[in-house]
């Protein structure tokens, strides 16, 4: 090959990557969180009795899971000022992100409620717990551990999938490499290492999530 | 001032919507060739095999389409290739595919209990007896719905294939938006498309999925 | 006045008439054995008594409380009737000690302090006092069952409804489970089993029930109802068993 790789055309950029990788891991911190929670409010009323949040769930649920994440994001950036409500680029990102892993994790965590044995619910209701109550001392953390692989390898998707917001101009780790591919005309070298980085951060976001499975489910490092 | 009518816009879409459609297949026709050897090199007994098998379906999941977009564009181009945005998009859409494709059917075939390889090892079938008659038929049909499902997030993955420049649904709604600045009309039709598009499918896979368990 | 009163209960299932008007008191210290084949009615009618059923017609009271399946009646109920499955029930994330002290805290209002109190109390009862840090799937099936007494025992019940608790364990695993309950009894707790062990009916018991086609078919003292049983259809029964 009669091409030479120039990777320490990157240096005099390093502080842009870094500062592209904190913005990425920020927006995905937020999204893990908020998104999570919201999967597990929207899961809720999905398991719950009122047919009408359920199918208002159900709604959202299929519509952001059959429709691509750069279109949902476009949607909330271009459209949404159209009907009043103008977000700067990190926001509308982040809120584009938090509404994707919300749909995703709510499918997943509601998998997990219905695998709770009825016999749970009962034993429950028995000891004279709430409905509430129930929910979350019974139902919830068993579902969530029985889920927590499946929620890892989502919110990780949804780590990958903010790339996407370089598109709406939010200085994430794709944009600095976008930047700097700019300046420095190395395309290849840039993207090469900029993916590495992603594929670090999905491992380590793998490893810090079973650390935290661990740590909040101490019955887990029972024998059995 | 906006020359265009609803309809306008609408057929503009449906038309870009084609090539969505014949990437998409492309991708999985590609995705599933590619997959499906990875598939065989992951349940291999090689571990050198196994390894690669494994680096490869880890390094594609692990890293954002974008960025293998990005490379497979710009690292032809280094080759020496003259590579279209179609050919860059079929391509890193196919890797893309067959990690996440060979991931779901090893996991199909490992799914099968283990007293069937034991069994069929007692009656004296070779590996590949066991494979072609046993293992496989079975995996098979295991593996339809979530295949199926899969194919929802290829379409999904094709609106990326716009950022670097080529022409279907998702760039033919930005093209659109800059002409008509419209953007709640233009990207409420493209979502549109696409659930009509990725929806049955959706809905297929969930159905499979339902009645394979019934039947067993 | 008794401690259950069952006053002519009937309960559908659709179409399928499950329980064809069954009238039964227990008083306070009693130990009943129901007895049936399986769709006799024998669960529907124990499940009833606390709620978890719903019935169609007739009134049950416990502890003066009717008993609806309005779930705050439910949970009032709680506090008067506990109850055992089968298939034991614990919380897995939870260890031997959290499940006993959850509802205490969240239903009783007990301080942190005295459930933990409570806790070692009723493990003590059933002997397994060493396992309150230990987590459900670390212990046996009968020493599963037995967290699962305490942990109706820690809301101080004054009835205790056994759904074939024994069913799920394995054979020499039973005796451990059937001696805290006879153990309970000799305390004077008053105990509904619904159970297919004969002997501990017959020994332990003092009233046994005969269930058949969703009615109360015989019933007496134990020792008497198993040496004559008066019907066909529990003589068939005791034979089949026995």
């Amino acid at each position: 090959m009669a091409y030479n790789f120039q990777f320490s055309g990157l240096l005099p950029y390093l502080q842009n990557l870094v500062d592209g990788l904190v913005t990425t891991v920020v927006i995905t911190l937020i999204t893990t969180v908020l998104g999570c929670l919201l999967g597990t409010l929207c899961a809720a009323a999905r398991a719950g009795q009122s047919s009408f949040k359920s199918k208002v769930v159900g709604v959202y649920v299929e519509l952001i899971r059959n429709t691509p994440f750069i279109v949902q994001l476009f949607f909330i950036f271009f459209g949404l000022p159209a009907l009043g409500l103008r977000l700067s680029a990190w926001e509308a990102g982040t809120l584009a992100m938090v509404i994707n892993l919300g749909a995703y994790s709510t499918e997943i965590i509601r998998a997990g409620i219905e695998a709770t044995p009825k016999g749970q619910i009962e034993a429950a209701k028995v000891l004279g717990l709430t409905r509430f109550q129930t929910f979350v001392r019974v139902v919830l953390p068993p579902a969530i551990q029985k889920i927590y692989p499946a929620l890892t390898s989502q919110c990780i998707i949804v780590m990958l999938g903010s790339a996407v917001l370089s598109q709406i101009s939010v200085q994430e780790l794709t944009f600095a490499a976008n930047f700097i591919q700019s300046r420095n005309f190395l395309s290849f070298e840039v993207y090469f290492v900029v993916a590495g980085v992603y594929l670090l951060l999905s491992i380590g976001m793998r490893q810090l999530f079973n650390g935290i499975h661990y740590l909040v489910f101490p019955n887990l490092r029972a024998q059995r | 001032m906006n020359e265009f009518t609803n309809w306008d816009i609408f057929q503009a879409l449906i038309l870009a919507a084609r090539w969505t459609v014949v990437l998409s297949l492309i991708a999985f026709l590609g995705g599933a060739s590619v997959g499906l050897l990875l598939t065989f090199l992951q349940i291999s007994s090689r571990t050198a095999l196994v390894r690669i098998a494994r680096f490869y379906v880890e390094l594609f999941q692990g890293t954002p389409l974008l960025m293998q977009l990005f490379l497979v564009f710009f690292g032809l181009s280094l080759l020496g290739i003259d590579v279209s945005p179609w050919t860059a998009a079929a391509l890193a859409l196919t890797l893309f595919s067959s990690a996440f494709l060979s991931e779901i059917w090893r996991g199909c075939i490992e799914s099968l209990p283990k007293g069937q390889w034991e069994a069929s090892r007692c009656l004296g079938l070779s590996y590949f007896e066991i494979m072609r008659h046993i293992i496989l038929p079975q995996a098979l049909k295991v593996a339809v719905a979530p295949t199926v499902g899969f194919s929802v997030q290829i379409v999904k993955g094709t609106a990326l294939a716009s950022i670097i420049g080529f022409v279907e649904l998702t760039k033919a709604g930005t093209m659109l938006n800059n002409a008509t600045f419209e953007p709640f009309k233009v990207f409420g039709m493209v979502a549109l498309i696409y659930f009509l598009l990725c929806y049955p499918l959706s809905v297929a896979s969930r159905h499979l999925e339902r009645k394979l368990n019934v039947t067993g | 006045m008794s401690l259950v009163n069952i006053d002519n209960v009937h309960k559908y299932y659709g179409d399928n008439h499950v329980l064809k008007g069954v009238d039964l008191k227990i008083k306070a210290g009693e130990v009943i054995s129901i007895i049936g084949r399986s769709g006799s009615g024998k669960s529907t009618l124990l499940r009833c008594i606390n709620g978890l059923e719903s019935y169609d017609k007739g009134g049950i009271t416990v502890d003066q409380m009717e008993v609806t399946s309005d779930e705050e009646q439910i949970r009032k109920l709680s506090k008067s009737v506990g109850m055992v499955f089968q298939s034991f029930n614990l919380f897995p994330h939870l260890t031997v000690s959290q499940n006993i002290t959850l509802a205490p805290k969240l239903v009783r209002k007990v301080s942190a302090e005295e459930a933990d109190t409570l806790a070692l109390q009723v493990l003590e009862k059933v002997g397994l006092k060493d396992k309150a840090s230990s987590y459900p799937q670390e212990l046996s099936g009968g020493q599963q069952q037995r967290v699962a007494i305490a942990r109706s025992l820690a809301m101080q019940p004054k009835v205790l409804l056994c759904d074939e608790i024994t069913s799920a364990l394995d054979p020499e695993l039973v005796g451990d489970v059937l001696n805290v309950l006879e153990e309970l009894a000799a305390e004077g707790m008053t105990l509904v089993l619904v159970t297919h062990e004969m002997n501990f009916a017959r020994d332990v018991g003092d009233r046994v029930i005969f269930m058949h086609q969703g009615k109360i078919w015989e019933s007496g003292d134990a020792k008497e109802v198993f040496a004559a049983p008066k019907t066909p259809e529990l003589q068939k029964f005791i034979d089949a068993v026995l």
